[in-house]
């Protein structure tokens, strides 16, 4: 929007420093592995070294009796789960699966897989002794690649798994093939017949992983009471205690969780791997026990997002696109439930298509359980999308960018799943990305080349609660529940300084644990500025309105004759009675007591919202090597709550697109062992390996916020994957369909080529 | 096991502690010496987040055993800032929005801090160079570059 349409706002646009800046400036925030109860002790999993395998007997006697153990875990010390899905934030997951993925039952999925755990007073006691425990397997045929799971002959993960669909089993056997996902629309069999030009090709993309700093940790105390305390590294306080009260078969309420600051998320901290096992660690021992994961173990053991396959069919007609067939299969993992359908339903987002045929598929092999990545499904359903778009345009002499302009959909354009889209922001994307200074500038040089890409996330709603205690001294104290990532505790300060009237410096925000405040969904889905933010204005609302009660009574007016505006009370019928927000704080006790602002909510009206990006890039066709030499995001915020912080969350977005396009990946040997286990070998982008990232915020506000925000954590990883894959096609003349599209990948390619 | 007694200065001030001979610098620093403000990462030297300054070298904690710290002396994060004072790093990070989860933080201010007490000149590029040991996942690096730039213009500022 132009700078005369957008509201004036006091607090919101500026860029305050977070609340929680100091500390951890100074080392003394405190992380997941940071907690310290009083008789911490520690412990170690034993993991399957292979893929698939029965378990046939575990015996733990040795570890038992090695000198310092405290207390030995399998699966037996689990209560049998119950077979049913809990909603977790942008997925869901299965308790029983949930259950076997936590403490292996009768059977290993993934190398990895968690079958055993030890607890002693030092972590390398611990590590000896859960070596000694015997764990005799019998080897079971491994499936890794997901179109090889999907043959008819392929191993099976689970003999009972059969095929569903909108809610139904459509299969008569069982395969690997968890669900399947089906959207249709229009004639495609016609458009293509009667299309200008038509682009068809297959893409693939290996498991990455998020990649957060902090390892997986965490550390409960069970007492003998029952009552139970987790220090936890989640993304949601509540569905930690969701998910371990359920595989426990706890009473909720005798779960407290305190979330820890997190250490990096981006969707991978909202699955429990360790709390159940150190919960019966610590039932065992009686003390508190610290899990924590090695780094190899983050790889192995914690849920990555979904390797693909995908296969694309476009059709140009009249200078737009006019049709396209998608097929898509993604990797589940070791259990049902991967992005597959997410990605099926933002794939086609950023445009307006008549005529659509998508089958998506759900499918198991023998790797770790998938978890939520940055706007999971999106970011490989672009890779494959945005690239055939670019094709297409190139077919047809388009520009990409006004090509991807004529196709766009905009406000009442139907989504694949039949919605309209409410005020959307992608046209204005794409023009930002034709006016910015980068496009406009040419790009010059042997093997240089460059690449434009649109994505689209949903973003979520769900539920939040809050509560704000007015201070006498007109100061307030916001308690909210969402783990703060990235600095929402500020974007919620703003909110509140916003909708109250006051200064930012009078708001003091604390993320409670589960005792002390109300449900709340986790901080995932790009909602917590937004869902959050939602929740944290009604609780201003909430406090206007007691103290225009306060007042009235006071003033001995109505009700309705007292205004609440710019952080002060006036009587509109008598000009002399106004009083400030500090003032009207300050006489609480005199006017019945304290003021406390509170709001719950479900929130509706969440933003969808997208993003193009322009890469610049340089292959050294002797080394494979990409250089990215200049790089651009646009993406349609609604609006910025803190600036800094919104550019913040798309250079950090669009560096993960980077890597995963160039370096990024899973990389298993033919058993099932991932063979690149570590920092080292799973490459992840350096300070050295990126341009600066430059960013332009376009504000299209979402009509279902008071302020206009969407969200903006999770666009920023959607087009990266394509825009890298087009530049470099650009420059080499050679389209890469497979990810990553690393060093080896190139040399060999353009070498067989010649 | 047996235990080993070793003296050091840490952020200071003079120390000491009982380590056996397998626990790491950075465990004790953790564990033993509650100063967690040191982070674990990946314990193989890979990621940085455990960078401290070890007799004015730049380190990975994780990578050093502690009983090699005897009559050595150790900076962490928690010796960083002078009383409330916070240094100019800390203070680039913080308006510069150069972190969003923050636990790659105190490995980069400190790795920071070395580069720029020999080189408050240093250009972008050395920067990247310099820091591309420490790995951080949220930021992609544009504003950590931008905070340590402005930092070296004040400590150049303040030294002269």
């Amino acid at each position: 929007m132009t700078a005369a349409e957008k509201p004036s706002y006091r607090v919101i646009g500026t860029r305050p420093i977070r609340p929680d800046g100091v500390e951890k400036v100074t080392g003394k925030a405190l992380f997941g592995a940071d907690a310290r109860p009083a008789g911490l002790v520690y412990g170690k999993v034993l993991r399957s070294p292979h893929a698939h395998a029965r378990i046939l007997s575990i015996d733990t006697r040795a570890a038992e009796a090695f000198p310092g153990v405290l207390a030995v875990a399998t699966a037996r010390d689990l209560p049998a789960a119950s077979d049913e899905v809990q909603a977790l934030g942008e997925t869901a997951v299965n308790l029983k699966e949930l259950s076997d993925n936590v403490l292996a039952s009768d059977r290993v999925l993934y190398r990895g897989h968690a079958v055993a755990a030890v607890a002693a007073a030092s972590v390398h006691v611990a590590e000896e002794a859960a070596r000694r425990i015997r764990v005799e397997y019998e080897p079971l045929p491994v499936v890794l690649d997901v179109r090889e799971a999907m043959l008819d002959d392929a191993p099976l993960l689970n003999e009972r798994l059969l095929t569903r669909s909108m809610g139904k089993t459509i299969s008569d056997r069982p395969s690997n093939v968890a669900s399947k996902v089906q959207f249709v629309g229009g004639d495609v069999e016609k458009a293509f017949a009667e299309a200008d030009a038509v682009v068809e090709r297959h893409f693939t993309t290996k498991m990455v992983h998020q990649g957060y700093i902090e390892p997986q940790t965490a550390t409960v105390q069970w007492n003998p009471d029952g009552e139970i305390t987790v220090w936890a590294t989640t993304q949601g306080a509540f569905a930690c205690r969701g998910q371990l009260a359920e595989v426990l078969r706890r009473p909720a309420s005798t779960i407290r969780v305190i979330p820890m600051e997190v250490g990096g998320g981006f969707g991978g901290k909202t699955p429990v791997y360790l709390e159940p096992v150190a919960a019966i660690l610590s039932r065992k021992s009686g003390r508190p026990v610290m899990l924590t994961m090695s780094r190899s173990e983050v790889f192995e053991a914690t849920g990555p997002t979904s390797g693909t396959s995908i296969h694309v069919k476009l059709a140009a007609s009249g200078g737009r696109l006019t049709a396209a067939q998608l097929d898509l299969a993604y990797e589940a993992g070791a259990y049902p439930g991967s992005s597959v359908s997410a990605g099926a339903m933002t794939m086609l987002a950023p445009y307006d298509v008549e005529n659509f045929k998508i089958d998506g598929y759900d499918v198991v092999v023998n790797k770790p359980k998938t978890a939520a990545y940055r706007a999971p499904g999106s970011p490989a359903a672009a890779f494959a999308l945005e690239q055939a778009v670019d094709e297409l345009a190139r077919a047809i002499g388009a520009d990409p960018l006004a090509f991807r302009e004529a196709s766009s959909s905009r406000e009442g354009t139907r989504m694949v799943n039949g919605m309209p889209f409410p005020r959307i922001g992608h046209e204005e994307c794409l023009r930002a990305a034709m006016e910015s200074a980068h496009y406009r500038s040419p790009i010059e040089g042997p093997n240089r080349g460059r690449g434009v890409a649109s994505g689209y996330w949903f973003n979520a709603g769900m539920q939040s609660s809050v509560t704000v205690a007015v201070n006498t001294d007109g100061t307030v104290n916001l308690v909210e529940g969402s783990s703060d990532l990235s600095g929402t505790r500020a974007s919620l300060a703003m909110q509140l300084a916003e909708s109250l009237g006051i200064e930012y410096s009078q708001v003091r925000v604390t993320v409670a644990d589960t005792d002390s405040v109300g449900h709340n969904d986790v901080s995932g889905g790009s909602r917590t500025t937004f869902a959050t933010g939602l929740a944290v204005h009604q609780a201003a609302l909430d406090i206007q309105q007691q103290m225009r009660t306060r007042a009235a009574k006071l003033w001995g007016c109505a009700e309705d004759e007292v205004v609440y505006e710019a952080g002060s009370l006036r009587c509109t019928t008598d000009e002399a009675k106004t009083l400030t927000f500090a003032g009207m704080a300050a006489q609480s006790a005199r006017t019945g007591g304290p003021i406390n602002g509170r709001a719950s909510l479900l929130a509706r009206g969440a933003g969808g919202a997208f993003g193009t990006h322009i890469a610049d890039v340089e292959v050294d066709p002797e080394t494979g090597k990409v250089q990215v030499l200049r790089y651009t995001a646009v993406q349609d915020v609604g609006t910025a709550i803190h600036p800094a912080y919104v550019e913040g969350q798309i250079q950090g977005g669009a560096a993960q697109g980077i890597g995963w396009a160039l370096n990024e990946e899973y990389y298993y040997d033919d058993d099932g062992r991932l063979a690149n286990a570590s920092f080292l070998d799973y490459r992840m982008p350096t300070a050295l390996d990126l341009p600066a990232i430059d960013t332009v915020i376009v504000e299209v506000p979402n009509p279902g916020h008071p302020y206009g925000v969407r969200g903006a954590g999770e666009v920023p990883i959607v087009p990266p994957l394509a825009a890298i894959a087009n530049a470099i096609a650009d420059a080499t003349g050679h389209r890469f369909s497979d990810l990553p599209i690393s060093p080896r990948r190139i040399v060999e390619t353009l070498h067989h080529l010649e | 096991m047996r235990r080993t007694q070793v003296q050091a200065r840490l952020n200071g001030a003079d120390v000491d502690f009982l380590c056996e001979p397998r626990q790491s610098l950075l465990e004790i620093l953790r564990d033993e010496l509650g100063l967690t403000g040191t982070k674990e990462g990946c314990s193989n030297g890979n990621c940085g987040a455990c960078s401290v300054m070890l007799n004015g070298r730049l380190v990975n904690a994780c990578c050093v055993l502690a009983v090699e710290t005897d009559g050595a002396d150790i900076l962490t994060i928690e010796g960083v800032a002078d009383g409330d004072q916070l240094h100019p790093l800390q203070q680039a990070f913080l308006e510069e929005a150069a972190l969003q989860c923050g636990i790659c933080t105190p490995g980069f201010i400190i790795a920071a801090k070395a580069l720029l007490e020999r080189e408050p000149d240093a250009t972008e590029e050395r920067i990247r160079y310099w820091l591309a040991g420490n790995l951080c996942r949220c930021t992609g690096y544009d504003k950590i570059v931008k905070a340590v730039q402005r930092a070296g213009v004040q400590m150049k500022g303040s030294a002269s």
